[in-house]
């Protein structure tokens, strides 16, 4: 029973628990049992915070007895990404300068999160601050993909995909700055969305690149994550860029599978030579899908999309370089050097060159140059003004079609290690990823088969204008039901692997 | 483009408030060499009439009322501090540095 529990999709738990078919702890511990027993070969967790998710647990099925309305998603457990503070509970951004911090204070989507009745299961790992593509940048432990624990479960949020594809969660919170929810998903076969810019809270996700940063859902199945995106969006006055406005129903559009007459762009950048042969096939069979059940697909240009990738690794690193200067070793975390011969700035050096891992601190020092003297007119602020051009492809695009589509990534999960020492190569990953995000537009990696070369999975990313988050749940879950079995169900038994 | 000298690097990790190994000095220098080569083609890109985009929500200058309204928990917040006393964050000496 308990193990059949871990199987289930979120909203069958939710409605279990709303028939009282199984209680909320039942639930909980159902899932701590399969972490407790597997989790040491996938290392995703790097928390587990029983007391709070059983208690959370207890107060949810107290109102199931007492007949008290309940949130779509009330009961069912869910891996947050170490990256949202969570108040009392360690929060590391999986970096050691954040060891043992215990955040004052609630993110906001933990906060929205705790309103809803979602169990908190604990903190999942991810690359330092967020920054890689693979989850090896993470200062504490090497998370594996659970399809081949040989192989990478993408990053950064690849704590909460290899989680969520291991089923010792229905649910997890990614964040994604240029496709670290979107990758993860679909290196792992499962489902990820990055929200339109601004519809999720930042406050209290611990900030990389602020114009970039959002949070979003990664689950197994698109309903899922169209009802936790509902769970975690909405105006919050503790967020500058926070767009009060509201968005259409997205749980209604994951299960409207009607995609008769939508116009679908296929983006002709994104694809081609030194694009894995297995990805671009199963993406070629998606988009016949597509054709096959009623949309018309046109060939669309995103003349600079492939400037993507420089306005990126300028802007986002600019951003870092500044925002992670609140790592000083002052008010918080660690601080190194403090015996009384150090004076304040070298406690900070000293701190920083302790505390940071290997890819923060380049990406601190080429954020640094990108904004120094000399430098900031042909770096930052060219672009930004290439971010502009990049922006304004993508509205003359949407004025010919509803969607965009493209592979979500040009590779399957890779060989640990095998990108670690070359930063550019690790950057690649997020070619396709990186255009949405610098315009700030939501797009949606859903799974679409397994590549030949190497049985891993392939997604497709499909990408709608800003606020119509829920065209993207249409078509994922048009393609999702044309499928029939939903991918993950052919991963195998996580406990025969090694 | 200008090469990225060990010591412009020294330079750069300075004002970044880094302190970097000889070793990692050397790595960087290679790597940020190699990162810089690639992104130098949005010079290429002809925008010199184009408005830069600093974020992707077209919102300026968002207020709130100024109003006093409950902080967080001193005691909670020093309780994260890697030193306080006398209720403030104690800091390593500010004066007498070159």
């Amino acid at each position: 029973m308990s193990q059949d529990l871990t199987f289930l999709s979120a909203h069958e738990l939710a409605q279990k628990i709303k028939n009282k078919e199984v209680s909320a702890v039942e639930v909980t511990n159902a899932h701590f049992d399969r972490i407790e027993k597997l989790d040491n070969k996938i290392q995703s967790f790097l928390y587990v915070d029983k007391e709070n998710a059983i208690a959370q647990a207890k107060s949810v099925d107290e109102k199931v007895a007492k007949n008290q309305p309940l949130s779509p998603l009330a009961g069912v457990p869910l891996a947050l990404k170490d990256v949202m503070t969570q108040r009392g509970v360690p929060t590391t951004c999986g970096s050691k300068i954040l060891e043992n911090w215990r955040p004052p204070y609630d993110s906001t989507v933990v906060k929205r999160l705790k309103e809803n009745d979602v169990i908190i299961l604990g903190k999942v790992n991810m690359d330092e601050f967020a920054m890689g593509s693979s989850t090896e940048n993470s200062a504490y432990q090497k998370t594996k993909n659970p399809w081949d624990l040989s192989r990478i479960p993408g990053g950064s949020s690849g704590g909460s995909s290899a989680a969520v594809a291991s089923y010792f969660a229905p649910l997890a919170i990614g964040t994604d700055t240029g496709g670290s929810i979107r990758q993860p998903a679909a290196v792992c076969g499962i489902v990820g969305a990055k929200p339109t810019y601004g519809t999720v809270s930042r406050y209290g996700l611990i900030a990389f690149a602020s114009s970039l940063d959002q949070a979003g859902p990664i689950t197994r199945n698109v309903l899922d994550a169209a009802l936790l995106n509902e769970v975690i969006a909405g105006y919050d006055p503790m967020d500058s860029t926070s767009i009060n406005q509201s968005l259409a129903s997205l749980s209604g559009a994951a299960q409207n599978k009607d995609i008769k007459g939508m116009k679908i762009g296929v983006i002709k950048e994104l694809g081609g030579e030194g694009w894995q042969e297995g990805v671009l096939e199963n993406f070629s069979q998606a988009v016949e899908t597509l054709k096959q059940l009623g949309a018309e697909v046109v060939e669309i240009s995103l003349p600079h999309a492939l400037y993507s990738l420089a306005v990126y690794y300028l802007i986002a690193p600019s951003e870092a370089s500044s925002n992670l200067a609140r790592f000083d070793g002052m008010r918080y975390g660690l601080r190194v050097g403090d015996d009384g011969s150090h004076g304040v700035e070298e406690v900070m050096r000293l701190t920083r060159a302790q505390g940071f891992g290997p890819e923060v601190k380049r990406r601190i020092i080429l954020g640094t140059y990108a904004l120094s003297t000399g430098y900031y007119d042909a770096y930052y602020g060219q672009a930004q003004k290439v971010r502009t051009l990049i922006a304004q492809d993508f509205q003359a695009a949407f004025k010919k079609v509803d969607v965009l589509v493209s592979p979500t990534s040009p590779t399957t999960a890779w060989k640990m290690g095998e990108r670690v020492d070359n930063p550019l190569a690790m950057y690649l990953a997020d070619l396709a990823t990186l255009p949405p995000s610098l315009a700030g537009v939501p797009a949606i990696s859903v799974p679409i088969g397994l590549a030949k070369e190497d049985q891993m999975p392939v997604g497709m990313q499909i990408i709608a204008p800003a606020m119509s988050d829920h065209k993207n749940y249409q078509v994922a879950a048009a393609l999702e039901h044309a499928q029939g079995e939903l991918l993950i169900s052919k991963i195998g038994d996580l406990a025969s692997k090694s | 483009m200008s090469k990225i000298t060990p010591e412009a690097l020294k330079h750069l990790a300075k004002l970044a408030r880094l302190e970097l190994s000889d070793d990692e000095l050397a790595t960087y220098a290679t790597q940020l060499e190699v990162i810089l080569e690639s992104v130098d083609k949005i010079r290429e890109v002809a925008a010199a009439d184009v408005k830069p985009m600093s974020h992707a929500v077209g919102l300026t200058n968002v207020f709130r009322k100024d109003e006093t309204k409950p902080s967080l928990d001193r005691a909670e917040v020093l309780a994260q501090a890697p030193a306080a006393q006398d209720d403030r964050f104690r800091v390593p000496r500010i004066l007498d540095e070159e």
